[in-house]
Protein backbone atom coordinates (compact mmCIF):
# COMPACT_ATOMS: atom_id res chain seq x y z
CA UNK A 1 0.00 0.00 0.00
CA UNK A 2 2.79 2.39 0.88
CA UNK A 3 4.45 1.61 -2.46
CA UNK A 4 1.35 2.83 -4.26
CA UNK A 5 1.17 5.94 -2.12
CA UNK A 6 4.80 6.76 -2.86
CA UNK A 7 4.56 6.18 -6.60
CA UNK A 8 3.87 9.84 -7.55
CA UNK A 9 6.82 10.87 -5.39
CA UNK A 10 9.11 8.50 -7.29
CA UNK A 11 7.99 10.03 -10.55
CA UNK A 12 8.67 13.47 -9.11
CA UNK A 13 12.31 12.64 -8.43
CA UNK A 14 12.77 11.51 -12.04
CA UNK A 15 11.60 14.81 -13.48
CA UNK A 16 13.59 17.10 -11.23
CA UNK A 17 12.57 19.35 -8.35
CA UNK A 18 8.90 19.86 -7.98
CA UNK A 19 7.05 21.84 -5.33
CA UNK A 20 3.94 19.74 -5.39
CA UNK A 21 3.14 16.21 -6.45
CA UNK A 22 0.37 15.70 -8.96
CA UNK A 23 -2.91 14.82 -7.34
CA UNK A 24 -6.41 13.99 -8.54
CA UNK A 25 -7.82 16.11 -5.72
CA UNK A 26 -8.60 19.65 -6.90
CA UNK A 27 -8.50 22.88 -4.95
CA UNK A 28 -4.86 22.89 -3.87
CA UNK A 29 -4.08 26.38 -5.15
CA UNK A 30 -6.97 28.27 -3.49
CA UNK A 31 -6.68 26.29 -0.23
CA UNK A 32 -2.89 26.67 -0.06
CA UNK A 33 -3.02 30.35 -1.04
CA UNK A 34 -5.63 31.15 1.61
CA UNK A 35 -3.61 29.23 4.21
CA UNK A 36 -0.49 31.25 3.42
CA UNK A 37 -2.30 34.61 3.25
CA UNK A 38 -4.15 34.09 6.54
CA UNK A 39 -1.05 32.68 8.26
CA UNK A 40 0.96 35.70 7.08
CA UNK A 41 -1.56 38.31 8.17
CA UNK A 42 -2.43 36.82 11.54
CA UNK A 43 0.81 35.17 12.65
CA UNK A 44 3.90 35.83 10.55
CA UNK A 45 3.65 39.60 9.92
CA UNK A 46 2.74 40.44 13.56
CA UNK A 47 5.58 38.25 14.88
CA UNK A 48 7.80 39.84 12.22
CA UNK A 49 6.87 43.27 13.58
CA UNK A 50 8.15 42.17 16.99
CA UNK A 51 11.43 40.91 15.52
CA UNK A 52 11.81 44.09 13.44
CA UNK A 53 11.22 46.25 16.48
CA UNK A 54 13.67 44.15 18.49
CA UNK A 55 16.37 44.50 15.83
CA UNK A 56 16.13 48.28 16.26
CA UNK A 57 17.06 48.02 19.93
CA UNK A 58 20.55 46.72 19.29
CA UNK A 59 22.69 44.35 21.32
CA UNK A 60 23.72 46.91 23.94
CA UNK A 61 20.10 47.98 24.37
CA UNK A 62 19.11 44.36 24.92
CA UNK A 63 21.87 43.86 27.48
CA UNK A 64 20.80 47.04 29.31
CA UNK A 65 17.15 46.01 29.49
CA UNK A 66 17.74 42.37 30.38
CA UNK A 67 20.44 43.02 32.98
CA UNK A 68 17.97 45.09 35.03
CA UNK A 69 17.75 43.24 38.38
CA UNK A 70 13.96 43.45 38.27
CA UNK A 71 13.87 41.68 34.89
CA UNK A 72 16.40 39.06 36.02
CA UNK A 73 14.41 38.40 39.16
CA UNK A 74 11.18 38.03 37.14
CA UNK A 75 12.93 35.57 34.81
CA UNK A 76 14.21 33.58 37.79
CA UNK A 77 10.78 33.49 39.44
CA UNK A 78 8.98 32.55 36.22
CA UNK A 79 11.34 29.76 35.20
CA UNK A 80 11.95 28.38 38.68
CA UNK A 81 8.27 28.14 39.57
CA UNK A 82 7.30 26.86 36.10
CA UNK A 83 9.88 24.09 36.48
CA UNK A 84 8.62 23.12 39.93
CA UNK A 85 4.98 23.21 38.82
CA UNK A 86 5.73 21.08 35.74
CA UNK A 87 7.56 18.60 37.97
CA UNK A 88 4.57 18.28 40.31
CA UNK A 89 2.35 17.95 37.24
CA UNK A 90 4.55 15.16 35.88
CA UNK A 91 4.26 13.16 39.14
CA UNK A 92 0.55 13.67 39.77
CA UNK A 93 -0.28 13.63 36.06
CA UNK A 94 1.24 10.16 35.80
CA UNK A 95 -0.66 8.95 38.87
CA UNK A 96 -3.94 10.40 37.57
CA UNK A 97 -3.45 8.99 34.07
CA UNK A 98 -2.57 5.56 35.48
CA UNK A 99 -5.57 5.58 37.82
CA UNK A 100 -7.97 6.65 35.07
CA UNK A 101 -6.79 3.98 32.62
CA UNK A 102 -6.22 1.02 34.96
CA UNK A 103 -8.77 1.24 37.76
CA UNK A 104 -12.51 1.26 37.71
CA UNK A 105 -14.01 3.32 40.49
CA UNK A 106 -17.12 5.44 41.05
CA UNK A 107 -16.78 8.81 39.34
CA UNK A 108 -13.93 7.72 37.07
CA UNK A 109 -15.59 9.07 33.93
CA UNK A 110 -16.37 12.36 35.66
CA UNK A 111 -12.78 12.64 36.90
CA UNK A 112 -11.55 11.95 33.35
CA UNK A 113 -13.72 14.73 31.92
CA UNK A 114 -12.72 17.11 34.73
CA UNK A 115 -9.02 16.85 33.83
CA UNK A 116 -9.64 19.16 30.86
CA UNK A 117 -11.17 21.89 33.02
CA UNK A 118 -7.99 24.04 33.00
CA UNK A 119 -8.16 24.03 29.17
CA UNK A 120 -11.79 25.08 29.13
CA UNK A 121 -11.99 27.47 32.08
CA UNK A 122 -11.00 31.05 31.12
CA UNK A 123 -7.73 31.90 32.84
CA UNK A 124 -9.15 35.02 34.53
CA UNK A 125 -11.86 32.92 36.16
CA UNK A 126 -9.29 30.41 37.38
CA UNK A 127 -7.19 33.32 38.60
CA UNK A 128 -9.79 35.04 40.78
CA UNK A 129 -11.08 31.71 42.02
CA UNK A 130 -7.65 30.47 43.13
CA UNK A 131 -6.87 33.87 44.65
CA UNK A 132 -10.04 33.83 46.75
CA UNK A 133 -9.53 30.15 47.67
CA UNK A 134 -6.03 30.75 49.00
CA UNK A 135 -6.51 34.28 50.38
CA UNK A 136 -5.87 34.43 54.17
CA UNK A 137 -9.66 34.30 54.74
CA UNK A 138 -10.35 31.84 51.91
CA UNK A 139 -11.48 28.21 52.27
CA UNK A 140 -7.95 26.84 52.06
CA UNK A 141 -6.07 30.01 52.96
CA UNK A 142 -7.49 29.85 56.50
CA UNK A 143 -5.82 26.47 57.06
CA UNK A 144 -2.51 27.66 55.66
CA UNK A 145 -2.76 30.87 57.72
CA UNK A 146 -3.20 28.83 60.88
CA UNK A 147 -0.05 26.96 60.00
CA UNK A 148 1.66 30.30 59.47
CA UNK A 149 1.98 29.90 55.68
CA UNK A 150 0.98 32.67 53.30
CA UNK A 151 -0.11 31.37 49.90
CA UNK A 152 -1.90 34.15 48.06
CA UNK A 153 0.33 37.09 47.05
CA UNK A 154 3.51 34.99 47.39
CA UNK A 155 5.52 32.78 44.99
CA UNK A 156 3.70 29.78 46.51
CA UNK A 157 0.46 31.19 45.08
CA UNK A 158 2.03 31.48 41.62
CA UNK A 159 3.13 27.86 41.92
CA UNK A 160 -0.45 26.76 42.73
CA UNK A 161 -1.82 28.58 39.68
CA UNK A 162 0.85 27.06 37.42
CA UNK A 163 0.08 23.56 38.69
CA UNK A 164 -3.59 24.17 37.91
CA UNK A 165 -3.06 25.20 34.28
CA UNK A 166 -0.37 22.58 33.51
CA UNK A 167 -2.11 19.45 34.77
CA UNK A 168 -4.00 18.38 31.61
CA UNK A 169 -0.85 18.46 29.47
CA UNK A 170 0.82 15.58 31.33
CA UNK A 171 -2.35 13.51 31.83
CA UNK A 172 -3.44 13.77 28.19
CA UNK A 173 0.04 13.02 26.82
CA UNK A 174 0.66 9.95 29.02
CA UNK A 175 -2.89 8.52 29.16
CA UNK A 176 -3.12 7.10 25.60
CA UNK A 177 0.24 5.35 26.00
CA UNK A 178 -0.77 3.68 29.27
CA UNK A 179 -3.91 2.46 27.52
CA UNK A 180 -1.77 0.84 24.82
CA UNK A 181 0.61 -1.03 27.14
CA UNK A 182 0.59 -4.71 26.29
CA UNK A 183 -0.48 -6.67 29.36
CA UNK A 184 1.54 -9.69 28.14
CA UNK A 185 4.80 -7.87 28.81
CA UNK A 186 3.72 -7.32 32.39
CA UNK A 187 2.71 -10.98 32.66
CA UNK A 188 6.09 -12.06 31.27
CA UNK A 189 7.86 -9.85 33.79
CA UNK A 190 5.79 -11.31 36.63
CA UNK A 191 6.35 -14.85 35.39
CA UNK A 192 10.08 -14.24 35.42
CA UNK A 193 9.79 -13.49 39.12
CA UNK A 194 9.76 -9.70 39.18
CA UNK A 195 7.73 -8.09 41.92
CA UNK A 196 4.94 -5.73 40.86
CA UNK A 197 7.05 -2.73 41.91
CA UNK A 198 10.00 -4.03 39.87
CA UNK A 199 7.74 -4.55 36.83
CA UNK A 200 6.39 -1.01 37.14
CA UNK A 201 9.89 0.42 37.44
CA UNK A 202 11.73 -1.60 34.79
CA UNK A 203 9.04 -2.60 32.30
CA UNK A 204 6.28 -0.01 32.36
CA UNK A 205 7.98 3.27 33.21
CA UNK A 206 10.80 3.33 30.59
CA UNK A 207 8.51 3.37 27.53
CA UNK A 208 6.37 6.05 29.20
CA UNK A 209 9.38 8.28 29.81
CA UNK A 210 9.31 10.17 26.47
CA UNK A 211 5.59 10.94 26.81
CA UNK A 212 6.13 12.01 30.39
CA UNK A 213 8.97 14.27 29.26
CA UNK A 214 6.81 15.72 26.45
CA UNK A 215 4.00 16.37 28.91
CA UNK A 216 6.45 18.00 31.30
CA UNK A 217 7.82 20.22 28.50
CA UNK A 218 4.30 21.21 27.36
CA UNK A 219 3.27 22.08 30.93
CA UNK A 220 6.51 24.00 31.46
CA UNK A 221 6.13 25.94 28.20
CA UNK A 222 2.54 26.86 29.06
CA UNK A 223 3.50 27.90 32.60
CA UNK A 224 6.29 30.19 31.45
CA UNK A 225 3.91 32.28 29.34
CA UNK A 226 0.89 32.09 31.66
CA UNK A 227 -0.70 35.38 32.65
CA UNK A 228 -4.41 35.33 33.50
CA UNK A 229 -4.51 32.66 36.17
CA UNK A 230 -1.35 33.97 37.88
CA UNK A 231 -1.75 37.73 38.24
CA UNK A 232 -4.62 37.64 40.74
CA UNK A 233 -2.99 35.25 43.17
CA UNK A 234 0.57 36.53 42.67
CA UNK A 235 0.24 39.99 44.21
CA UNK A 236 2.85 41.07 41.62
CA UNK A 237 5.45 42.42 44.04
CA UNK A 238 8.66 43.32 42.19
CA UNK A 239 11.56 40.99 43.12
CA UNK A 240 9.17 38.70 45.03
CA UNK A 241 6.17 37.56 43.02
CA UNK A 242 6.44 39.36 39.70
CA UNK A 243 6.42 37.10 36.63
CA UNK A 244 7.77 37.96 33.17
CA UNK A 245 4.41 38.35 31.36
CA UNK A 246 3.17 40.95 33.89
CA UNK A 247 6.46 42.78 33.53
CA UNK A 248 5.80 43.05 29.77
CA UNK A 249 2.35 44.50 30.50
CA UNK A 250 3.83 46.98 33.01
CA UNK A 251 6.47 48.15 30.51
CA UNK A 252 3.74 48.59 27.92
CA UNK A 253 1.59 50.63 30.32
CA UNK A 254 4.63 52.85 30.96
CA UNK A 255 4.93 53.28 27.15
CA UNK A 256 8.37 51.64 27.43
CA UNK A 257 7.98 49.86 24.07
CA UNK A 258 11.67 48.96 23.81
CA UNK A 259 11.59 47.28 27.22
CA UNK A 260 8.40 45.35 26.43
CA UNK A 261 9.78 44.33 23.03
CA UNK A 262 13.13 43.11 24.39
CA UNK A 263 11.53 40.99 27.12
CA UNK A 264 8.89 39.65 24.71
CA UNK A 265 11.60 38.70 22.22
CA UNK A 266 13.34 36.64 24.90
CA UNK A 267 10.03 34.96 25.72
CA UNK A 268 9.41 34.25 22.04
CA UNK A 269 12.90 32.79 21.62
CA UNK A 270 12.27 30.53 24.62
CA UNK A 271 8.95 29.44 23.09
CA UNK A 272 10.80 28.43 19.93
CA UNK A 273 13.41 26.51 21.92
CA UNK A 274 10.67 24.68 23.85
CA UNK A 275 8.84 23.87 20.61
CA UNK A 276 12.08 22.50 19.15
CA UNK A 277 12.81 20.51 22.33
CA UNK A 278 9.34 18.93 22.26
CA UNK A 279 9.77 17.99 18.60
CA UNK A 280 13.19 16.49 19.32
CA UNK A 281 11.82 14.43 22.24
CA UNK A 282 9.08 13.10 19.96
CA UNK A 283 11.51 12.34 17.11
CA UNK A 284 13.81 10.53 19.57
CA UNK A 285 10.86 8.61 20.98
CA UNK A 286 9.75 7.57 17.50
CA UNK A 287 13.23 6.21 16.78
CA UNK A 288 13.66 4.55 20.17
CA UNK A 289 10.15 3.23 20.87
CA UNK A 290 8.37 3.46 17.53
CA UNK A 291 5.83 6.06 18.63
CA UNK A 292 5.79 9.67 19.69
CA UNK B 1 -9.77 -3.44 34.43
CA UNK B 2 -11.09 -4.93 37.61
CA UNK B 3 -13.74 -3.94 40.05
CA UNK B 4 -12.41 -2.82 43.38
CA UNK B 5 -14.65 -5.32 45.12
CA UNK B 6 -12.82 -8.25 43.56
CA UNK B 7 -10.23 -9.71 45.89
CA UNK B 8 -6.92 -11.34 44.92
CA UNK B 9 -5.68 -9.18 42.04
CA UNK B 10 -3.87 -10.85 39.16
CA UNK B 11 -0.11 -10.56 38.63
CA UNK B 12 -0.61 -7.52 36.42
CA UNK B 13 -2.36 -5.54 39.12
CA UNK B 14 -1.11 -3.60 42.07
CA UNK B 15 -2.15 -4.72 45.53
CA UNK B 16 -5.49 -3.43 46.77
CA UNK B 17 -3.77 -1.10 49.22
CA UNK B 18 -1.60 0.45 46.49
CA UNK B 19 -4.67 0.85 44.34
CA UNK B 20 -6.68 2.64 47.02
CA UNK B 21 -3.73 4.92 47.76
CA UNK B 22 -3.27 5.84 44.09
CA UNK B 23 -7.00 6.45 43.55
CA UNK B 24 -7.13 8.57 46.71
CA UNK B 25 -4.11 10.59 45.57
CA UNK B 26 -5.55 11.13 42.09
CA UNK B 27 -9.03 12.08 43.28
CA UNK B 28 -7.64 14.22 46.09
CA UNK B 29 -5.45 16.13 43.68
CA UNK B 30 -8.31 16.64 41.22
CA UNK B 31 -10.67 17.76 43.99
CA UNK B 32 -8.13 20.19 45.37
CA UNK B 33 -7.11 21.72 42.04
CA UNK B 34 -10.24 21.41 39.89
CA UNK B 35 -13.41 20.95 41.94
CA UNK B 36 -12.68 23.46 44.70
CA UNK B 37 -11.86 26.40 42.38
CA UNK B 38 -15.04 25.71 40.42
CA UNK B 39 -17.10 25.50 43.61
CA UNK B 40 -15.65 28.82 44.78
CA UNK B 41 -16.83 30.56 41.61
CA UNK B 42 -20.47 29.64 42.11
CA UNK B 43 -20.47 30.08 45.89
CA UNK B 44 -18.97 33.56 45.65
CA UNK B 45 -21.26 34.49 42.77
CA UNK B 46 -24.34 33.90 44.93
CA UNK B 47 -22.76 35.10 48.21
CA UNK B 48 -24.90 38.24 48.22
CA UNK B 49 -28.05 36.54 47.08
CA UNK B 50 -29.86 35.99 43.82
CA UNK B 51 -30.88 39.64 43.55
CA UNK B 52 -27.27 40.86 43.60
CA UNK B 53 -26.35 38.13 41.12
CA UNK B 54 -29.01 39.21 38.63
CA UNK B 55 -28.16 42.87 39.22
CA UNK B 56 -24.48 42.21 38.46
CA UNK B 57 -25.32 40.45 35.20
CA UNK B 58 -27.86 43.02 34.05
CA UNK B 59 -25.64 46.03 34.79
CA UNK B 60 -25.15 47.97 31.52
CA UNK B 61 -21.35 47.44 31.66
CA UNK B 62 -21.84 43.69 32.13
CA UNK B 63 -24.31 43.53 29.26
CA UNK B 64 -21.92 45.49 27.06
CA UNK B 65 -19.13 43.04 27.98
CA UNK B 66 -21.33 40.04 27.18
CA UNK B 67 -22.31 41.59 23.85
CA UNK B 68 -18.69 42.37 22.97
CA UNK B 69 -17.53 38.86 23.85
CA UNK B 70 -20.27 37.33 21.68
CA UNK B 71 -19.43 39.72 18.83
CA UNK B 72 -15.71 38.90 18.96
CA UNK B 73 -16.39 35.16 18.98
CA UNK B 74 -18.92 35.52 16.15
CA UNK B 75 -16.21 37.12 13.98
CA UNK B 76 -13.13 35.16 15.07
CA UNK B 77 -14.54 31.64 15.12
CA UNK B 78 -16.00 31.55 11.55
CA UNK B 79 -12.79 33.04 10.16
CA UNK B 80 -10.76 30.33 11.88
CA UNK B 81 -13.16 27.67 10.59
CA UNK B 82 -12.57 28.83 7.01
CA UNK B 83 -8.83 28.87 7.62
CA UNK B 84 -8.87 25.48 9.35
CA UNK B 85 -10.72 23.82 6.47
CA UNK B 86 -8.50 25.45 3.83
CA UNK B 87 -5.29 24.54 5.68
CA UNK B 88 -6.30 20.95 6.33
CA UNK B 89 -7.47 20.52 2.72
CA UNK B 90 -4.11 21.76 1.42
CA UNK B 91 -2.04 19.86 3.99
CA UNK B 92 -3.90 16.55 4.33
CA UNK B 93 -5.08 15.97 0.76
CA UNK B 94 -1.96 17.09 -1.11
CA UNK B 95 1.78 16.43 -1.06
CA UNK B 96 4.13 19.39 -1.24
CA UNK B 97 7.53 20.52 -0.02
CA UNK B 98 7.82 22.18 3.35
CA UNK B 99 4.61 20.64 4.66
CA UNK B 100 5.95 19.92 8.14
CA UNK B 101 7.25 23.49 8.40
CA UNK B 102 3.77 24.75 7.52
CA UNK B 103 2.20 22.53 10.20
CA UNK B 104 4.68 23.87 12.76
CA UNK B 105 3.83 27.46 11.78
CA UNK B 106 0.10 26.77 12.08
CA UNK B 107 0.67 25.44 15.61
CA UNK B 108 2.96 28.32 16.54
CA UNK B 109 0.37 30.58 18.28
CA UNK B 110 -0.13 27.87 20.94
CA UNK B 111 3.47 28.26 22.07
CA UNK B 112 3.39 32.05 22.29
CA UNK B 113 2.56 33.68 25.63
CA UNK B 114 -0.86 35.41 25.50
CA UNK B 115 0.76 38.68 26.52
CA UNK B 116 3.23 38.48 23.62
CA UNK B 117 0.30 37.62 21.30
CA UNK B 118 -1.32 40.92 22.24
CA UNK B 119 1.93 42.87 22.21
CA UNK B 120 2.73 42.04 18.57
CA UNK B 121 -0.49 43.78 17.47
CA UNK B 122 0.28 46.82 19.61
CA UNK B 123 3.72 47.02 17.97
CA UNK B 124 2.08 46.81 14.56
CA UNK B 125 -1.05 48.94 14.94
CA UNK B 126 -0.54 50.93 18.18
CA UNK B 127 0.02 54.71 18.32
CA UNK B 128 3.79 54.11 18.33
CA UNK B 129 3.50 51.02 16.12
CA UNK B 130 4.83 50.49 12.62
CA UNK B 131 1.52 51.38 10.99
CA UNK B 132 0.42 53.74 13.78
CA UNK B 133 0.98 57.08 12.00
CA UNK B 134 -0.70 55.88 8.79
CA UNK B 135 -3.72 54.55 10.72
CA UNK B 136 -4.07 57.84 12.62
CA UNK B 137 -4.00 59.81 9.36
CA UNK B 138 -6.82 57.69 8.01
CA UNK B 139 -8.76 57.70 11.28
CA UNK B 140 -8.68 53.93 11.63
CA UNK B 141 -8.76 52.58 15.17
CA UNK B 142 -7.44 49.07 15.71
CA UNK B 143 -5.77 49.01 19.11
CA UNK B 144 -8.09 49.85 22.05
CA UNK B 145 -11.00 49.04 19.70
CA UNK B 146 -12.92 46.05 18.34
CA UNK B 147 -10.53 45.18 15.44
CA UNK B 148 -7.57 44.78 17.80
CA UNK B 149 -9.54 42.52 20.13
CA UNK B 150 -10.72 40.43 17.19
CA UNK B 151 -7.18 40.15 15.76
CA UNK B 152 -5.68 39.09 19.10
CA UNK B 153 -8.48 36.55 19.55
CA UNK B 154 -7.96 35.11 16.07
CA UNK B 155 -4.24 34.81 16.83
CA UNK B 156 -4.65 32.83 20.05
CA UNK B 157 -7.37 30.55 18.61
CA UNK B 158 -5.62 30.19 15.25
CA UNK B 159 -4.63 26.47 15.39
CA UNK B 160 -7.75 24.98 17.05
CA UNK B 161 -9.79 23.91 14.00
CA UNK B 162 -6.82 23.06 11.76
CA UNK B 163 -5.13 20.81 14.32
CA UNK B 164 -8.29 18.74 14.81
CA UNK B 165 -8.87 18.33 11.08
CA UNK B 166 -5.33 17.74 9.74
CA UNK B 167 -4.58 14.40 11.50
CA UNK B 168 -8.09 13.10 10.85
CA UNK B 169 -8.05 13.98 7.15
CA UNK B 170 -4.56 12.48 6.84
CA UNK B 171 -5.87 9.24 8.37
CA UNK B 172 -8.86 9.19 6.06
CA UNK B 173 -6.80 9.67 2.89
CA UNK B 174 -8.40 10.82 -0.34
CA UNK B 175 -9.82 7.59 -1.80
CA UNK B 176 -13.42 8.63 -1.10
CA UNK B 177 -12.95 11.99 -2.79
CA UNK B 178 -11.21 10.35 -5.77
CA UNK B 179 -14.15 7.99 -6.17
CA UNK B 180 -16.58 10.92 -6.12
CA UNK B 181 -14.51 12.80 -8.71
CA UNK B 182 -14.30 9.73 -10.93
CA UNK B 183 -18.08 9.48 -10.79
CA UNK B 184 -18.24 13.00 -12.17
CA UNK B 185 -18.69 15.14 -9.07
CA UNK B 186 -17.15 18.60 -9.08
CA UNK B 187 -14.48 19.43 -6.52
CA UNK B 188 -16.92 21.52 -4.48
CA UNK B 189 -19.54 18.81 -4.62
CA UNK B 190 -17.00 16.17 -3.54
CA UNK B 191 -16.04 18.35 -0.59
CA UNK B 192 -19.61 19.06 0.47
CA UNK B 193 -21.00 15.55 0.06
CA UNK B 194 -17.96 13.37 0.84
CA UNK B 195 -15.35 15.23 2.90
CA UNK B 196 -17.60 17.36 5.08
CA UNK B 197 -19.72 14.45 6.40
CA UNK B 198 -16.48 12.58 7.17
CA UNK B 199 -15.03 15.40 9.24
CA UNK B 200 -18.15 16.99 10.75
CA UNK B 201 -17.67 15.70 14.32
CA UNK B 202 -13.99 16.62 14.42
CA UNK B 203 -14.94 20.01 12.98
CA UNK B 204 -17.53 20.51 15.72
CA UNK B 205 -14.92 19.44 18.29
CA UNK B 206 -12.41 21.99 16.99
CA UNK B 207 -15.04 24.76 16.78
CA UNK B 208 -16.09 24.03 20.36
CA UNK B 209 -12.56 24.41 21.74
CA UNK B 210 -11.92 27.42 19.49
CA UNK B 211 -15.07 29.13 20.75
CA UNK B 212 -14.31 28.43 24.42
CA UNK B 213 -10.87 29.99 24.08
CA UNK B 214 -12.18 32.91 21.99
CA UNK B 215 -14.76 33.83 24.63
CA UNK B 216 -12.43 33.24 27.55
CA UNK B 217 -9.16 34.75 26.29
CA UNK B 218 -7.70 37.18 28.79
CA UNK B 219 -3.98 37.97 28.40
CA UNK B 220 -3.83 38.82 24.70
CA UNK B 221 -7.09 40.78 24.80
CA UNK B 222 -6.06 42.63 27.99
CA UNK B 223 -3.02 44.03 26.17
CA UNK B 224 -4.91 45.35 23.12
CA UNK B 225 -8.23 46.38 24.67
CA UNK B 226 -7.39 49.39 26.82
CA UNK B 227 -10.08 48.37 29.33
CA UNK B 228 -12.62 51.00 28.31
CA UNK B 229 -15.78 50.22 30.28
CA UNK B 230 -18.85 49.52 28.24
CA UNK B 231 -16.79 49.75 25.04
CA UNK B 232 -13.74 47.48 24.86
CA UNK B 233 -14.26 45.31 27.93
CA UNK B 234 -14.87 41.67 27.16
CA UNK B 235 -16.32 39.40 29.85
CA UNK B 236 -12.94 38.20 31.20
CA UNK B 237 -11.73 41.81 31.36
CA UNK B 238 -14.92 42.86 33.12
CA UNK B 239 -14.29 40.09 35.67
CA UNK B 240 -10.81 41.54 36.25
CA UNK B 241 -12.02 45.12 36.69
CA UNK B 242 -14.77 44.20 39.15
CA UNK B 243 -12.35 42.00 41.10
CA UNK B 244 -9.75 44.76 41.32
CA UNK B 245 -12.47 47.09 42.65
CA UNK B 246 -13.14 44.54 45.43
CA UNK B 247 -16.60 44.02 43.98
CA UNK B 248 -16.13 40.27 44.43
CA UNK B 249 -19.73 39.09 44.22
CA UNK B 250 -20.30 40.90 40.91
CA UNK B 251 -16.95 39.74 39.58
CA UNK B 252 -17.75 36.11 40.37
CA UNK B 253 -21.25 36.54 38.96
CA UNK B 254 -19.82 37.39 35.53
CA UNK B 255 -17.14 34.71 36.06
CA UNK B 256 -19.88 32.15 36.73
CA UNK B 257 -21.22 32.69 33.20
CA UNK B 258 -17.76 31.94 31.81
CA UNK B 259 -17.45 28.92 34.10
CA UNK B 260 -20.82 27.72 32.84
CA UNK B 261 -19.55 28.08 29.27
CA UNK B 262 -16.51 25.97 30.23
CA UNK B 263 -18.73 23.29 31.79
CA UNK B 264 -21.03 23.14 28.76
CA UNK B 265 -17.96 22.93 26.51
CA UNK B 266 -16.55 20.06 28.58
CA UNK B 267 -19.89 18.21 28.53
CA UNK B 268 -20.29 18.43 24.74
CA UNK B 269 -16.61 17.55 24.28
CA UNK B 270 -16.90 14.48 26.52
CA UNK B 271 -20.09 13.44 24.75
CA UNK B 272 -18.37 13.79 21.33
CA UNK B 273 -15.39 11.73 22.53
CA UNK B 274 -17.67 9.05 23.90
CA UNK B 275 -20.22 8.92 21.09
CA UNK B 276 -18.07 9.68 18.06
CA UNK B 277 -14.63 8.47 19.14
CA UNK B 278 -14.08 6.88 15.71
CA UNK B 279 -14.91 10.09 13.87
CA UNK B 280 -12.29 12.08 15.77
CA UNK B 281 -8.63 11.82 14.86
CA UNK B 282 -6.96 8.79 16.40
CA UNK B 283 -3.81 10.43 17.69
CA UNK B 284 -5.55 13.57 18.83
CA UNK B 285 -3.55 15.69 21.22
CA UNK B 286 -5.11 18.41 23.28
Amino acid sequence: MSAIAEAPGQAGIGTGWRFREKSAIPGFVPAFAWTLIWLSFIVLIPLGALILRASGIGVSGFVDILSDPRVLSALRITFGLSFLAALVNAVFGLIIAWTLVRYRFPGARLADAAVDLPFALPTAVAGISLASLYAPNGWLGVWFAEAGIKVAYTPFGIFIALVFIGLPFVVRTVQPLIAEIDREIEEASATLGASRARTLRSVILPPLAPALLTGFALAFARAVGEYGSVIFIAGNLPYVSEIVPILIVIKLEEFNYAGATAIATVMLAISFVMLLAINLIQAWSRRRFGYA
Amino acid sequence: MHDLQKAAPSVTDESNVARYVLIALALGFLALFLVLPLAVVFTQAFSKGLGAYVAALTHPDALAAIKLTLTVAAIAVPLNIVFGIAASWAIAKHEFRGKSLLITLVDLPFSVSPVVSGLVFVLLFGAQGLLGPWLREHNIEIIFALPGIVLATIFVTFPFVARELIPLMQDQGSADEEAALTLGASGIRAFLTVTLPNIRWALLYGVLLCNARAMGEFGAVAVVSGHIRGETNTMPLHVEILYNEYNFAASFAVASLLALLALVTLCIKTWLEWRYADALAAGRRH
